[in-house]
């Protein structure tokens, strides 16, 4: 049974192909992640899913009565609009203030109650986009590089802080990431994305596929191998023919 | 009371502060002000087609500035940069409405009331309009209050939540026209957006939560169209631009206020 299922779904904004043909089911309590280049379309994958973007062909399922929490990439709180940590978890339902403390334990920020939207930091504020995520308890979380802007021992607690919500509450986790070596230890399925799934499987076999390799470089250990992006390979395993799009590296 | 042109004028100008006050709001945080500004211009258009067909002008002032709201909208997405294309529009919509009222030679109608407004002459009627206009954005906003909300801060997480924001965009849009079509007697076309600005951007210093900065903006709004009639009638001066002056007084003091916590 799985929660959602997209089917040979393409995505375009304005003609510009983002996705093509993307088949993947998420089953309930599994953590997947998705790796692939910028511009890859992990973004208007997760967009996808949750609605904000129509398919230009196929199709997304979602299973009867699935509840999504999303923590999006970045959100600017604009400093015109006061409102406390409370009342954005309290959007769009009513939820009583025992719910709400006990999603921001969850999230490992409880003290930040009564604190004002704007004036968060970057870690305090991805952990408050996660409880608000949490309040519903979802059964499938999607995770959109909610480690941006963290450091490396913030953003191991906060991987370590879903698995614990997985653990307790036994909620899927769908995430995008570009920290290879999170991806490899805590997820049970790794899917390769440019633009059309390149391959997915146990990170084991991902890191071990010449399409995961093409695209990240041969070392797995380090989030470095990212920025080994090799643009010329051939797919050894693979019966469609293509491109990857290269994609220019800051190193 | 009501046959005190003073009091009608008062409790017009109350009604008004307290539609535009949540809608403000969301004009201010959706940085929208120049969209309420050009749904604004566009309503003296409304106006002389109202005239010309002798229909209700508060119909028409609804329907023109409901249309050229839908208009920004469509355009902006196709991709024409957006204070350009208010930029064409807003003023277009008033130079072809002021170009319209001048054909309309069998009326005399008096062009400084509807830019700038004639809250003294409210009637009953127009009351009764003002109160009723108002009171069905009240409702409209309060309904959307938590969509809206969601919607402003973030589209994704809006989609999340099951919400559609460009449904709640349109309740928005609905909400600004009805607005601006009962302000028009009140402050006139070219001092509705001050109306929905100022009281809000007022209010933002004060306020803790959303919910707060609406209450504390329709009361400035309130307090100020209260003060601006009185010292319009002690001064002799233009009662819409007078209200507005004691808005911007309001907004000149909250922001000493704040600049003075800040510096503490």
């Amino acid at each position: 049974m799985s929660l959602v299922k997209m089917r040979d779904v393409s995505v375009s904004y304005g003609g510009k192909i983002v996705l093509s043909h993307v088949s993947l089911r998420i089953a309930a309590g599994e953590i997947v992640t998705i790796v692939g280049p910028n511009g890859s379309g992990k973004t208007s994958l997760l967009r996808t899913i949750i609605g904000a973007v129509k398919p230009s062909q196929g199709h997304v399922d979602h299973a009867q009565g699935v509840k999504l929490g999303y923590v999006p990439q970045r959100l600017h709180i604009d400093e015109t609009l006061p409102i406390t940590v409370s009342r954005f978890l309290k959007l769009p339902c009513r939820l009583k203030h025992d719910a709400i403390t006990q999603a921001l334990t969850q999230a490992g920020v409880p003290e930040l109650f009564d604190a004002q939207l704007s004036k968060l930091s970057g870690g305090q504020f991805q952990r408050v986009l996660l409880a608000r995520a949490l309040i519903g308890e979802p059964d499938l979380l999607l995770l959109d590089e909610a480690t941006q802007g963290l450091d490396q021992r913030g953003s191991a607690a906060f991987y370590q802080q879903i698995e614990q919500v997985r653990q307790n509450t036994g909620c899927a986790v769908l995430m995008i990431s570009h920290e290879l070596h999170v991806v490899m230890s805590a997820s049970d399925r790794v899917i390769c994305l440019n633009g059309h799934v390149c391959c997915e499987g146990t990170p084991a076999v991902v890191a071990s596929a010449p399409e995961y390799r093409a695209l990240f470089g041969t070392g797995t250990g380090g989030a470095l191998a990212l920025y080994r992006h090799e643009h010329d390979h051939s797919h050894d395993n693979c019966d469609d023919s293509h491109d990857h799009q290269s994609t220019e590296a800051a190193e | 009371m009501l046959d005190d042109f003073m009091v009608r004028a008062t409790l017009a100008g109350i009604g008004v502060a307290f539609a535009a006050a949540p809608l403000g709001c969301f004009v201010v945080w959706r940085r929208m002000a120049y969209f309420g500004d050009a749904t604004a211009h566009a309503a003296i258009l409304g106006v002389a087609l109202s005239l010309a067909f002798s229909m209700s002008i508060f119909v028409g002032t609804v329907v023109v500035a409901l249309l050229m709201a839908l208009t920004v909208n469509f355009l902006s997405r196709r991709g024409y940069a957006m204070d350009t294309l208010l930029g064409v529009l807003a003023h277009s919509a008033l130079a072809f409405g002021l170009v319209a009222v001048s054909f309309l030679s069998g009326i005399r109608i008096d062009l400084m009331a509807y830019l700038f407004g004639d809250i003294l002459a409210v009637s009953r009627g127009d009351l009764a309009v003002i109160w009723g206009g108002a009171l069905l954005v009240a409702i409209l906003i309060c309904w959307r209050w938590s969509a809206l909300l969601t919607a402003t801060l973030n589209e994704d997480l809006a989609y999340a939540s099951g919400i559609n924001p460009k449904r709640e965009q349109l309740a928005l849009t609905i909400a600004l026209a009805i607005t601006v079509a009962v302000a028009i007697k009140v402050v006139g076309v070219l001092l509705i957006a001050a109306m929905l600005i100022i009281p809000s951007a007022a209010a933002r210093p004060l306020s803790q939560t959303p919910e707060g900065m609406a209450l504390i903006a329709g009361l400035i709004g309130a307090l100020s169209a209260s003060v601006g009639l009185r010292a319009a009638y002690v001064f002799d001066t233009p009662a819409g631009p007078s209200i507005v002056c004691v808005a911007a007084i309001t907004f000149l003091v909250s922001s000493v206020l704040r600049g003075l916590r800040t510096a503490r």
